[in-house]
Protein backbone atom coordinates (compact mmCIF):
# COMPACT_ATOMS: atom_id res chain seq x y z
CA UNK A 1 0.00 0.00 0.00
CA UNK A 2 1.60 3.31 -0.74
CA UNK A 3 1.29 6.27 1.30
CA UNK A 4 -0.65 9.68 0.98
CA UNK A 5 1.31 12.50 -0.40
CA UNK A 6 0.35 13.96 3.19
CA UNK A 7 1.95 11.91 4.82
CA UNK A 8 5.31 11.38 2.78
CA UNK A 9 5.38 15.00 3.13
CA UNK A 10 5.17 14.64 6.87
CA UNK A 11 8.00 11.60 6.79
CA UNK A 12 10.16 14.25 4.56
CA UNK A 13 10.20 16.91 7.13
CA UNK A 14 10.60 14.97 10.54
CA UNK A 15 13.68 13.81 8.77
CA UNK A 16 14.82 17.57 7.74
CA UNK A 17 14.07 18.28 11.54
CA UNK A 18 15.92 15.67 12.97
CA UNK A 19 18.72 16.08 10.91
CA UNK A 20 18.65 19.73 11.88
CA UNK A 21 18.45 19.23 15.85
CA UNK A 22 21.71 17.23 15.43
CA UNK A 23 23.28 19.96 13.20
CA UNK A 24 22.71 22.61 15.92
CA UNK A 25 23.58 20.00 18.84
CA UNK A 26 27.51 19.37 17.33
CA UNK A 27 27.47 22.74 16.47
CA UNK A 28 26.79 24.42 20.17
CA UNK A 29 28.93 21.13 21.29
CA UNK A 30 32.16 21.90 19.63
CA UNK A 31 31.69 26.12 20.54
CA UNK A 32 30.97 25.18 24.16
CA UNK A 33 34.17 22.52 24.29
CA UNK A 34 36.54 25.40 22.55
CA UNK A 35 35.82 27.94 25.01
CA UNK A 36 36.23 25.48 27.82
CA UNK A 37 39.81 24.65 26.62
CA UNK A 38 40.58 28.72 25.92
CA UNK A 39 39.45 29.80 29.05
CA UNK A 40 40.99 26.95 30.88
CA UNK A 41 44.72 26.91 28.76
CA UNK A 42 44.11 30.66 28.64
CA UNK A 43 44.33 31.25 32.70
CA UNK A 44 47.13 33.34 34.17
CA UNK A 45 47.59 30.17 36.28
CA UNK A 46 47.24 27.71 34.06
CA UNK A 47 51.16 26.37 33.47
CA UNK A 48 51.32 25.64 37.28
CA UNK A 49 48.39 23.99 37.87
CA UNK A 50 49.17 21.53 34.50
CA UNK A 51 52.35 20.77 36.10
CA UNK A 52 51.61 20.01 39.81
CA UNK A 53 48.14 18.37 38.22
CA UNK A 54 48.71 16.83 35.07
CA UNK A 55 52.06 15.76 35.06
CA UNK A 56 52.54 12.96 32.61
CA UNK A 57 55.56 11.10 34.18
CA UNK A 58 53.82 11.21 37.51
CA UNK A 59 51.31 9.74 36.27
CA UNK A 60 52.95 6.82 35.18
CA UNK A 61 54.73 6.87 38.28
CA UNK A 62 52.00 6.30 40.67
CA UNK A 63 49.54 4.32 38.24
CA UNK A 64 50.92 0.56 40.00
CA UNK A 65 50.25 1.93 43.18
CA UNK A 66 46.98 3.51 42.35
CA UNK A 67 45.39 0.47 40.63
CA UNK A 68 46.80 -1.67 43.54
CA UNK A 69 44.70 0.48 46.13
CA UNK A 70 41.99 0.25 43.80
CA UNK A 71 41.71 -3.53 43.78
CA UNK A 72 41.27 -3.02 47.34
CA UNK A 73 38.34 -0.47 46.57
CA UNK A 74 37.10 -3.07 44.15
CA UNK A 75 36.81 -6.07 46.48
CA UNK A 76 35.42 -4.36 49.56
CA UNK A 77 32.78 -2.96 47.12
CA UNK A 78 31.75 -6.32 46.00
CA UNK A 79 31.58 -7.96 49.89
CA UNK A 80 29.93 -5.23 51.50
CA UNK A 81 27.34 -4.53 48.77
CA UNK A 82 26.41 -8.37 48.90
CA UNK A 83 26.83 -8.04 52.74
CA UNK A 84 24.86 -5.32 52.96
CA UNK A 85 22.02 -5.98 50.83
CA UNK A 86 21.25 -9.27 52.82
CA UNK A 87 21.32 -7.64 56.15
CA UNK A 88 19.38 -4.83 55.21
CA UNK A 89 16.72 -7.54 53.51
CA UNK A 90 16.73 -9.19 56.55
CA UNK A 91 16.30 -6.44 58.82
CA UNK A 92 13.89 -4.61 56.38
CA UNK A 93 11.28 -8.30 56.98
CA UNK A 94 11.99 -7.86 60.51
CA UNK A 95 10.42 -4.86 60.94
CA UNK A 96 7.39 -5.57 58.77
CA UNK A 97 6.87 -9.15 61.53
CA UNK A 98 3.44 -8.28 62.98
CA UNK A 99 1.72 -9.81 66.06
CA UNK A 100 3.50 -9.52 69.65
CA UNK A 101 6.34 -12.27 69.83
CA UNK A 102 7.97 -10.48 67.50
CA UNK A 103 7.70 -7.12 69.47
CA UNK A 104 11.36 -6.99 70.75
CA UNK A 105 12.28 -8.43 66.90
CA UNK A 106 10.44 -5.48 65.60
CA UNK A 107 12.07 -2.92 68.10
CA UNK A 108 15.68 -3.86 67.75
CA UNK A 109 15.22 -4.01 64.11
CA UNK A 110 14.14 -0.43 64.13
CA UNK A 111 16.52 1.25 66.62
CA UNK A 112 19.33 -0.75 64.67
CA UNK A 113 18.17 1.50 61.57
CA UNK A 114 17.79 4.51 63.92
CA UNK A 115 20.81 3.86 65.04
CA UNK A 116 23.12 3.41 62.21
CA UNK A 117 21.87 5.91 59.99
CA UNK A 118 22.05 8.74 62.26
CA UNK A 119 25.91 7.50 63.14
CA UNK A 120 28.20 9.37 61.10
CA UNK A 121 30.33 6.31 58.99
CA UNK A 122 33.76 7.71 60.13
CA UNK A 123 32.82 6.78 63.72
CA UNK A 124 31.35 3.01 63.17
CA UNK A 125 34.73 2.59 61.22
CA UNK A 126 36.84 3.76 64.45
CA UNK A 127 34.94 1.93 66.68
CA UNK A 128 35.15 -1.18 64.97
CA UNK A 129 38.96 -0.99 63.24
CA UNK A 130 40.02 0.97 66.02
CA UNK A 131 38.31 0.09 69.28
CA UNK A 132 37.12 -3.63 69.10
CA UNK A 133 40.70 -4.91 68.70
CA UNK A 134 41.66 -3.51 72.07
CA UNK A 135 39.42 -5.86 73.46
CA UNK A 136 42.37 -8.42 72.26
CA UNK A 137 39.95 -10.80 72.04
CA UNK A 138 40.77 -14.21 70.72
CA UNK A 139 40.07 -14.24 66.69
CA UNK A 140 39.33 -10.98 65.70
CA UNK A 141 39.29 -10.25 62.24
CA UNK A 142 41.75 -8.13 60.90
CA UNK A 143 41.38 -4.15 60.40
CA UNK A 144 39.84 -4.77 56.52
CA UNK A 145 37.44 -7.39 57.43
CA UNK A 146 36.35 -4.80 60.25
CA UNK A 147 36.45 -1.99 58.47
CA UNK A 148 34.15 -4.08 55.84
CA UNK A 149 31.97 -4.79 58.92
CA UNK A 150 31.63 -1.20 59.88
CA UNK A 151 30.32 -0.40 55.79
CA UNK A 152 28.00 -3.15 56.10
CA UNK A 153 26.36 -2.49 58.92
CA UNK A 154 25.79 1.61 57.86
CA UNK A 155 24.74 0.70 54.90
CA UNK A 156 22.04 -1.74 55.52
CA UNK A 157 20.61 0.94 58.21
CA UNK A 158 19.76 2.86 54.84
CA UNK A 159 18.71 -0.28 52.67
CA UNK A 160 16.65 -1.61 55.28
CA UNK A 161 14.39 1.08 54.84
CA UNK A 162 14.41 1.20 50.86
CA UNK A 163 13.61 -2.43 51.45
CA UNK A 164 10.92 -1.21 53.75
CA UNK A 165 9.55 1.14 51.15
CA UNK A 166 9.14 -1.00 49.15
CA UNK A 167 7.45 -3.84 51.00
CA UNK A 168 5.34 -1.37 52.14
CA UNK A 169 4.42 -0.09 48.37
CA UNK A 170 2.59 -3.11 47.59
CA UNK A 171 -1.05 -2.52 47.55
CA UNK A 172 -2.75 -4.57 50.39
CA UNK A 173 -4.76 -6.57 47.89
CA UNK A 174 -2.15 -8.30 46.50
CA UNK A 175 -1.19 -9.42 49.85
CA UNK A 176 -5.05 -10.28 50.20
CA UNK A 177 -5.15 -12.20 46.79
CA UNK A 178 -1.57 -14.43 48.13
CA UNK A 179 -2.98 -15.28 51.62
CA UNK A 180 -6.58 -16.23 49.65
CA UNK A 181 -5.08 -18.28 47.62
CA UNK A 182 -3.39 -20.16 51.04
CA UNK A 183 0.08 -19.32 50.84
CA UNK A 184 1.27 -18.83 53.94
CA UNK A 185 3.12 -15.27 55.35
CA UNK A 186 6.31 -16.63 54.26
CA UNK A 187 5.60 -17.32 50.88
CA UNK A 188 3.09 -14.73 50.01
CA UNK A 189 6.52 -12.03 51.17
CA UNK A 190 8.70 -14.76 48.66
CA UNK A 191 6.70 -15.41 46.22
CA UNK A 192 4.46 -12.25 45.56
CA UNK A 193 5.68 -9.00 48.06
CA UNK A 194 9.38 -9.17 47.73
CA UNK A 195 9.49 -9.56 44.01
CA UNK A 196 7.10 -6.39 43.26
CA UNK A 197 9.16 -4.46 46.04
CA UNK A 198 12.70 -4.98 44.86
CA UNK A 199 11.50 -4.55 41.09
CA UNK A 200 9.82 -1.12 42.59
CA UNK A 201 13.00 -0.04 44.52
CA UNK A 202 16.01 -1.52 42.59
CA UNK A 203 16.91 2.28 41.28
CA UNK A 204 17.71 3.71 44.81
CA UNK A 205 19.00 0.35 45.73
CA UNK A 206 21.68 0.84 42.98
CA UNK A 207 22.31 4.27 44.04
CA UNK A 208 23.06 3.76 46.86
CA UNK A 209 25.26 1.15 45.86
CA UNK A 210 26.93 3.54 43.70
CA UNK A 211 27.58 5.98 47.32
CA UNK A 212 29.00 2.78 48.62
CA UNK A 213 31.56 2.27 46.28
CA UNK A 214 32.76 6.19 47.29
CA UNK A 215 33.32 5.26 51.02
CA UNK A 216 34.53 2.04 50.94
CA UNK A 217 38.00 4.01 50.45
CA UNK A 218 37.36 5.11 54.03
CA UNK A 219 38.87 1.92 55.60
CA UNK A 220 42.03 3.40 54.62
CA UNK A 221 41.65 5.89 57.93
CA UNK A 222 42.68 2.80 59.56
CA UNK A 223 45.52 1.38 57.99
CA UNK A 224 44.84 -0.66 54.43
CA UNK A 225 46.04 1.36 51.66
CA UNK A 226 42.80 1.75 48.92
CA UNK A 227 43.42 3.94 45.36
CA UNK A 228 42.82 7.37 47.29
CA UNK A 229 45.03 6.20 50.07
CA UNK A 230 47.96 5.54 47.71
CA UNK A 231 47.74 8.60 45.59
CA UNK A 232 48.07 10.66 48.89
CA UNK A 233 51.66 8.84 49.40
CA UNK A 234 52.40 9.45 46.14
CA UNK A 235 51.51 13.09 46.46
CA UNK A 236 53.82 13.29 49.82
CA UNK A 237 56.67 12.14 48.14
CA UNK A 238 56.44 14.25 44.81
CA UNK A 239 54.88 17.65 46.00
CA UNK A 240 52.60 16.63 42.82
CA UNK A 241 48.54 16.00 43.06
CA UNK A 242 48.40 14.02 39.87
CA UNK A 243 48.05 10.57 41.25
CA UNK A 244 45.11 12.19 42.59
CA UNK A 245 43.56 12.73 39.14
CA UNK A 246 44.76 9.32 38.14
CA UNK A 247 43.01 7.87 41.19
CA UNK A 248 39.53 10.28 40.25
CA UNK A 249 39.72 8.96 36.83
CA UNK A 250 39.78 5.84 37.91
CA UNK A 251 36.95 6.07 40.32
CA UNK A 252 35.00 7.55 37.58
CA UNK A 253 35.60 4.78 35.27
CA UNK A 254 34.40 2.08 37.32
CA UNK A 255 31.12 4.10 38.58
CA UNK A 256 30.50 4.37 35.21
CA UNK A 257 29.07 0.58 34.26
CA UNK A 258 27.26 0.85 37.69
CA UNK A 259 25.93 4.16 36.80
CA UNK A 260 24.59 3.40 33.26
CA UNK A 261 23.08 0.28 34.89
CA UNK A 262 21.03 2.29 37.39
CA UNK A 263 19.91 4.61 34.50
CA UNK A 264 18.55 1.73 32.85
CA UNK A 265 17.15 0.09 35.43
CA UNK A 266 15.66 3.47 36.05
CA UNK A 267 14.31 4.11 32.89
CA UNK A 268 12.99 0.81 32.56
CA UNK A 269 10.97 0.93 36.03
CA UNK A 270 9.27 4.26 34.86
CA UNK A 271 8.35 3.16 31.38
CA UNK A 272 6.46 -0.12 33.06
CA UNK A 273 4.84 2.16 35.88
CA UNK A 274 3.26 4.09 32.48
CA UNK B 1 -25.60 -30.26 56.23
CA UNK B 2 -24.98 -27.25 54.83
CA UNK B 3 -21.61 -27.03 53.46
CA UNK B 4 -21.44 -23.24 54.87
CA UNK B 5 -22.86 -22.16 57.77
CA UNK B 6 -22.89 -18.97 59.51
CA UNK B 7 -24.12 -18.32 62.82
CA UNK B 8 -24.63 -14.70 64.12
CA UNK B 9 -22.01 -13.17 63.09
CA UNK B 10 -20.97 -9.85 63.77
CA UNK B 11 -18.45 -7.69 62.75
CA UNK B 12 -17.83 -3.98 63.81
CA UNK B 13 -15.48 -1.21 61.84
CA UNK B 14 -14.65 0.65 65.01
CA UNK B 15 -18.05 1.40 66.34
CA UNK B 16 -19.80 1.04 63.07
CA UNK B 17 -22.20 -2.15 62.53
CA UNK B 18 -21.68 -3.99 59.40
CA UNK B 19 -22.55 -7.29 60.16
CA UNK B 20 -25.10 -7.70 63.04
CA UNK B 21 -25.57 -11.40 64.19
CA UNK B 22 -26.14 -12.82 60.61
CA UNK B 23 -27.15 -16.16 59.86
CA UNK B 24 -26.35 -17.18 56.49
CA UNK B 25 -26.14 -20.74 54.88
CA UNK B 26 -25.06 -22.82 51.96
CA UNK B 27 -25.84 -25.99 50.13
CA UNK B 28 -23.04 -28.07 48.77
CA UNK B 29 -23.33 -26.91 44.74
CA UNK B 30 -25.60 -24.55 45.37
CA UNK B 31 -25.03 -20.74 43.53
CA UNK B 32 -26.32 -18.40 46.00
CA UNK B 33 -26.73 -14.58 44.78
CA UNK B 34 -25.77 -11.72 47.89
CA UNK B 35 -27.24 -8.49 46.63
CA UNK B 36 -27.94 -4.98 49.36
CA UNK B 37 -27.21 -1.31 48.40
CA UNK B 38 -23.46 -0.49 48.31
CA UNK B 39 -22.05 -0.30 51.93
CA UNK B 40 -24.76 -3.18 52.90
CA UNK B 41 -21.52 -5.38 54.14
CA UNK B 42 -21.57 -7.78 51.36
CA UNK B 43 -17.77 -8.28 50.79
CA UNK B 44 -17.11 -8.12 54.35
CA UNK B 45 -19.25 -11.23 54.82
CA UNK B 46 -17.11 -13.09 51.73
CA UNK B 47 -14.02 -11.59 53.77
CA UNK B 48 -14.90 -13.18 56.66
CA UNK B 49 -15.88 -16.47 55.42
CA UNK B 50 -12.37 -16.75 53.80
CA UNK B 51 -10.59 -15.51 57.17
CA UNK B 52 -9.32 -12.59 56.17
CA UNK B 53 -11.31 -10.74 58.34
CA UNK B 54 -11.37 -11.66 62.36
CA UNK B 55 -15.07 -11.98 63.70
CA UNK B 56 -16.51 -9.88 66.77
CA UNK B 57 -18.95 -12.55 67.30
CA UNK B 58 -20.64 -15.12 65.73
CA UNK B 59 -19.14 -18.79 64.06
CA UNK B 60 -18.88 -19.85 60.65
CA UNK B 61 -18.47 -23.42 59.69
CA UNK B 62 -17.33 -25.16 56.64
CA UNK B 63 -18.60 -29.04 56.38
CA UNK B 64 -19.20 -29.01 59.62
CA UNK B 65 -15.46 -27.77 61.10
CA UNK B 66 -15.77 -24.72 63.01
CA UNK B 67 -13.26 -21.96 60.76
CA UNK B 68 -13.63 -19.03 63.04
CA UNK B 69 -11.94 -21.37 66.11
CA UNK B 70 -8.86 -19.05 67.14
CA UNK B 71 -7.08 -22.96 66.89
CA UNK B 72 -7.63 -23.63 63.55
CA UNK B 73 -4.86 -23.22 60.60
CA UNK B 74 -6.59 -20.10 58.76
CA UNK B 75 -4.31 -20.82 55.58
CA UNK B 76 -5.61 -24.59 55.80
CA UNK B 77 -8.67 -23.28 55.18
CA UNK B 78 -8.28 -20.76 52.89
CA UNK B 79 -6.82 -23.29 50.84
CA UNK B 80 -10.40 -24.82 50.64
CA UNK B 81 -12.07 -21.83 50.09
CA UNK B 82 -11.72 -19.84 46.76
CA UNK B 83 -12.25 -15.96 46.33
CA UNK B 84 -12.43 -13.44 43.56
CA UNK B 85 -11.38 -10.07 43.81
CA UNK B 86 -13.41 -7.12 42.14
CA UNK B 87 -9.89 -5.82 40.94
CA UNK B 88 -9.01 -9.01 39.75
CA UNK B 89 -5.62 -8.77 41.26
CA UNK B 90 -3.78 -11.18 39.03
CA UNK B 91 0.15 -10.95 40.69
CA UNK B 92 1.69 -8.52 38.25
CA UNK B 93 5.33 -9.56 38.21
CA UNK B 94 4.07 -13.04 36.67
CA UNK B 95 2.51 -14.65 33.65
CA UNK B 96 -0.60 -15.73 33.36
CA UNK B 97 0.18 -19.35 34.01
CA UNK B 98 2.64 -18.45 36.97
CA UNK B 99 -0.16 -16.59 38.32
CA UNK B 100 -2.46 -20.04 38.09
CA UNK B 101 0.38 -22.53 39.08
CA UNK B 102 1.62 -20.73 41.90
CA UNK B 103 -0.67 -22.30 44.67
CA UNK B 104 -0.97 -25.42 43.52
CA UNK B 105 2.67 -26.23 43.38
CA UNK B 106 3.49 -23.79 46.67
CA UNK B 107 0.79 -24.84 48.41
CA UNK B 108 -0.88 -28.22 46.99
CA UNK B 109 2.16 -29.79 46.75
CA UNK B 110 1.73 -30.34 42.80
CA UNK B 111 4.25 -31.40 41.00
CA UNK B 112 5.37 -28.45 38.54
CA UNK B 113 4.13 -30.62 35.35
CA UNK B 114 1.07 -31.67 36.37
CA UNK B 115 0.51 -28.01 37.45
CA UNK B 116 0.86 -26.53 34.17
CA UNK B 117 -0.93 -29.15 32.41
CA UNK B 118 -3.72 -28.45 34.66
CA UNK B 119 -3.88 -24.93 34.22
CA UNK B 120 -3.43 -25.05 30.39
CA UNK B 121 -6.71 -27.15 30.35
CA UNK B 122 -8.07 -24.55 32.41
CA UNK B 123 -7.47 -21.55 30.28
CA UNK B 124 -7.86 -23.48 27.29
CA UNK B 125 -11.69 -23.75 28.26
CA UNK B 126 -12.39 -20.10 28.96
CA UNK B 127 -10.12 -19.42 26.06
CA UNK B 128 -7.46 -17.99 27.14
CA UNK B 129 -4.64 -20.66 26.03
CA UNK B 130 -2.78 -18.29 23.68
CA UNK B 131 -2.33 -16.02 26.78
CA UNK B 132 -0.70 -18.02 29.30
CA UNK B 133 2.82 -16.59 28.79
CA UNK B 134 1.45 -13.27 28.80
CA UNK B 135 1.70 -10.68 31.89
CA UNK B 136 -1.78 -9.68 33.18
CA UNK B 137 -1.22 -6.00 32.21
CA UNK B 138 -1.52 -6.68 28.55
CA UNK B 139 -5.06 -8.61 28.96
CA UNK B 140 -8.27 -6.95 28.97
CA UNK B 141 -10.35 -6.44 31.82
CA UNK B 142 -13.00 -9.61 31.09
CA UNK B 143 -9.60 -11.78 30.41
CA UNK B 144 -7.84 -10.79 34.05
CA UNK B 145 -10.61 -11.41 35.32
CA UNK B 146 -11.28 -15.33 33.87
CA UNK B 147 -7.70 -15.76 34.75
CA UNK B 148 -8.43 -14.63 37.86
CA UNK B 149 -11.34 -17.16 38.40
CA UNK B 150 -9.02 -19.63 36.77
CA UNK B 151 -6.16 -18.99 39.64
CA UNK B 152 -9.07 -19.46 41.95
CA UNK B 153 -10.46 -23.01 40.91
CA UNK B 154 -7.47 -24.74 39.64
CA UNK B 155 -6.93 -25.51 43.83
CA UNK B 156 -10.59 -27.30 43.47
CA UNK B 157 -12.07 -25.18 46.13
CA UNK B 158 -14.92 -26.29 47.93
CA UNK B 159 -16.93 -22.78 47.73
CA UNK B 160 -16.09 -20.23 45.31
CA UNK B 161 -16.34 -16.80 46.50
CA UNK B 162 -17.48 -13.87 43.81
CA UNK B 163 -17.06 -10.20 44.81
CA UNK B 164 -18.45 -8.11 42.63
CA UNK B 165 -16.75 -10.06 39.72
CA UNK B 166 -18.06 -7.60 36.72
CA UNK B 167 -18.07 -4.06 38.70
CA UNK B 168 -14.93 -3.24 37.25
CA UNK B 169 -15.70 -3.96 33.60
CA UNK B 170 -16.45 -2.68 30.76
CA UNK B 171 -19.97 -3.08 29.88
CA UNK B 172 -19.32 -5.11 26.74
CA UNK B 173 -16.83 -7.62 28.62
CA UNK B 174 -18.99 -8.35 31.07
CA UNK B 175 -20.46 -11.03 29.14
CA UNK B 176 -17.87 -13.45 28.90
CA UNK B 177 -16.98 -13.08 32.43
CA UNK B 178 -21.02 -14.33 33.10
CA UNK B 179 -20.66 -17.11 30.65
CA UNK B 180 -18.22 -18.61 32.35
CA UNK B 181 -19.74 -18.47 36.17
CA UNK B 182 -22.65 -19.79 33.78
CA UNK B 183 -20.41 -22.75 32.90
CA UNK B 184 -19.27 -23.06 36.31
CA UNK B 185 -22.60 -23.49 37.70
CA UNK B 186 -23.37 -26.09 35.66
CA UNK B 187 -20.04 -27.94 36.91
CA UNK B 188 -21.94 -27.93 40.05
CA UNK B 189 -19.54 -25.32 41.75
CA UNK B 190 -20.80 -24.16 44.85
CA UNK B 191 -20.66 -20.72 44.45
CA UNK B 192 -21.99 -17.14 46.50
CA UNK B 193 -21.53 -14.42 44.51
CA UNK B 194 -21.82 -10.57 45.59
CA UNK B 195 -23.38 -8.83 42.71
CA UNK B 196 -25.21 -5.55 40.84
CA UNK B 197 -26.45 -7.88 38.04
CA UNK B 198 -29.83 -8.44 38.83
CA UNK B 199 -30.43 -10.12 35.27
CA UNK B 200 -27.57 -12.52 36.05
CA UNK B 201 -28.32 -13.47 39.58
CA UNK B 202 -32.03 -13.66 38.24
CA UNK B 203 -31.00 -16.26 35.97
CA UNK B 204 -28.14 -18.14 37.90
CA UNK B 205 -28.78 -18.00 41.18
CA UNK B 206 -30.60 -20.66 43.18
CA UNK B 207 -31.23 -18.35 46.06
CA UNK B 208 -30.91 -14.61 46.66
CA UNK B 209 -30.32 -13.50 49.75
CA UNK B 210 -30.99 -9.48 50.70
CA UNK B 211 -28.31 -8.01 52.93
CA UNK B 212 -29.57 -5.05 54.81
CA UNK B 213 -28.89 -3.65 58.18
CA UNK B 214 -26.39 -6.44 58.82
CA UNK B 215 -28.42 -9.32 58.47
CA UNK B 216 -29.86 -11.71 55.56
CA UNK B 217 -33.31 -9.88 55.54
CA UNK B 218 -34.86 -11.79 52.84
CA UNK B 219 -34.08 -14.43 50.93
CA UNK B 220 -35.46 -16.96 48.68
CA UNK B 221 -35.40 -18.16 44.93
CA UNK B 222 -35.08 -15.06 42.53
CA UNK B 223 -38.47 -15.49 40.92
CA UNK B 224 -39.82 -14.88 44.46
CA UNK B 225 -37.52 -12.16 45.42
CA UNK B 226 -37.75 -10.62 42.51
CA UNK B 227 -40.86 -11.12 41.80
CA UNK B 228 -42.93 -10.15 44.88
CA UNK B 229 -40.56 -9.05 47.58
CA UNK B 230 -41.98 -9.29 51.16
CA UNK B 231 -40.11 -7.04 52.75
CA UNK B 232 -40.55 -3.11 52.65
CA UNK B 233 -37.09 -2.19 52.01
CA UNK B 234 -36.36 -4.91 49.60
CA UNK B 235 -38.81 -3.48 47.52
CA UNK B 236 -37.50 0.11 47.74
CA UNK B 237 -34.05 -1.52 47.11
CA UNK B 238 -35.29 -3.05 44.03
CA UNK B 239 -37.16 -0.04 42.69
CA UNK B 240 -34.12 1.93 42.83
CA UNK B 241 -32.51 -1.01 40.69
CA UNK B 242 -35.19 -0.81 38.01
CA UNK B 243 -34.67 3.18 37.77
CA UNK B 244 -31.25 2.71 37.23
CA UNK B 245 -32.13 -0.07 34.29
CA UNK B 246 -30.25 -2.88 36.10
CA UNK B 247 -33.52 -5.23 36.27
N1 LIG C 1 -11.37 -2.13 56.26
C1 LIG C 1 -12.43 -1.37 56.60
N2 LIG C 1 -12.29 -0.42 57.54
C2 LIG C 1 -13.35 0.35 57.90
N3 LIG C 1 -14.57 0.24 57.36
C3 LIG C 1 -14.78 -0.69 56.42
C4 LIG C 1 -13.71 -1.53 55.99
N4 LIG C 1 -14.20 -2.36 55.03
C5 LIG C 1 -15.50 -2.04 54.88
N5 LIG C 1 -15.85 -1.04 55.72
C6 LIG C 1 -17.19 -0.48 55.85
O1 LIG C 1 -18.08 -1.51 56.02
C7 LIG C 1 -19.29 -1.28 55.35
C8 LIG C 1 -19.60 -2.45 54.42
O2 LIG C 1 -18.65 -2.48 53.38
P1 LIG C 1 -18.68 -3.60 52.26
O3 LIG C 1 -18.69 -4.92 52.91
O4 LIG C 1 -17.57 -3.31 51.35
O5 LIG C 1 -20.06 -3.33 51.55
P2 LIG C 1 -20.57 -3.84 50.13
O6 LIG C 1 -19.58 -4.81 49.61
O7 LIG C 1 -21.90 -4.44 50.39
O8 LIG C 1 -20.68 -2.62 49.28
C9 LIG C 1 -19.11 0.02 54.61
O9 LIG C 1 -19.76 1.04 55.34
C10 LIG C 1 -17.65 0.24 54.60
O10 LIG C 1 -17.35 1.59 54.65
MG1 LIG D 1 -18.31 -4.74 47.95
Amino acid sequence: MSLSPAQLDRIAYRRRQTLLSVLVAALSTLVLGVLLVVAVTGAPGWDRVRESFLDPQVARDSLPDVLRGLWLNIRLLFFCAVGALALGLAVALLRTLRGPVFFPVRLLATGYTYTFRGLPLIIVLYVMTLGLPGLRLQGMPSTLVLGGIALVVTYSGYLAEVFRAGIESVHPSQLAAARSLGLTYRQTMRFVVLPQAVRRVAPPLLNDTVALQKDVGLVSLAGPIDAVRAAQIHTAETFNYTPYIVAGVLFVLLAAPLIAVTDWVTLRAARRQS
Amino acid sequence: MSLLACRGVRKLFGDHVVLDGLDFDVAEHEVVALIGASGSGKSTLLRCVNLLEELDDGTIHLDGEHITDPRADPDKVRQRIGIVFQAYNLFPHMTVLENVVLAPVRVHGMPRQAARDLALEWLGRVGLAEKAGAYPDRLSGGQQQRVAIVRALVNSPRLLLLDEVTSALDPELVGEVLSMIRDLKSDGVTMVLATHEMGFARQVADRVCFLDGGRVLEQGPPEKVFAEPVEARTRQFLGRIIEAGRL
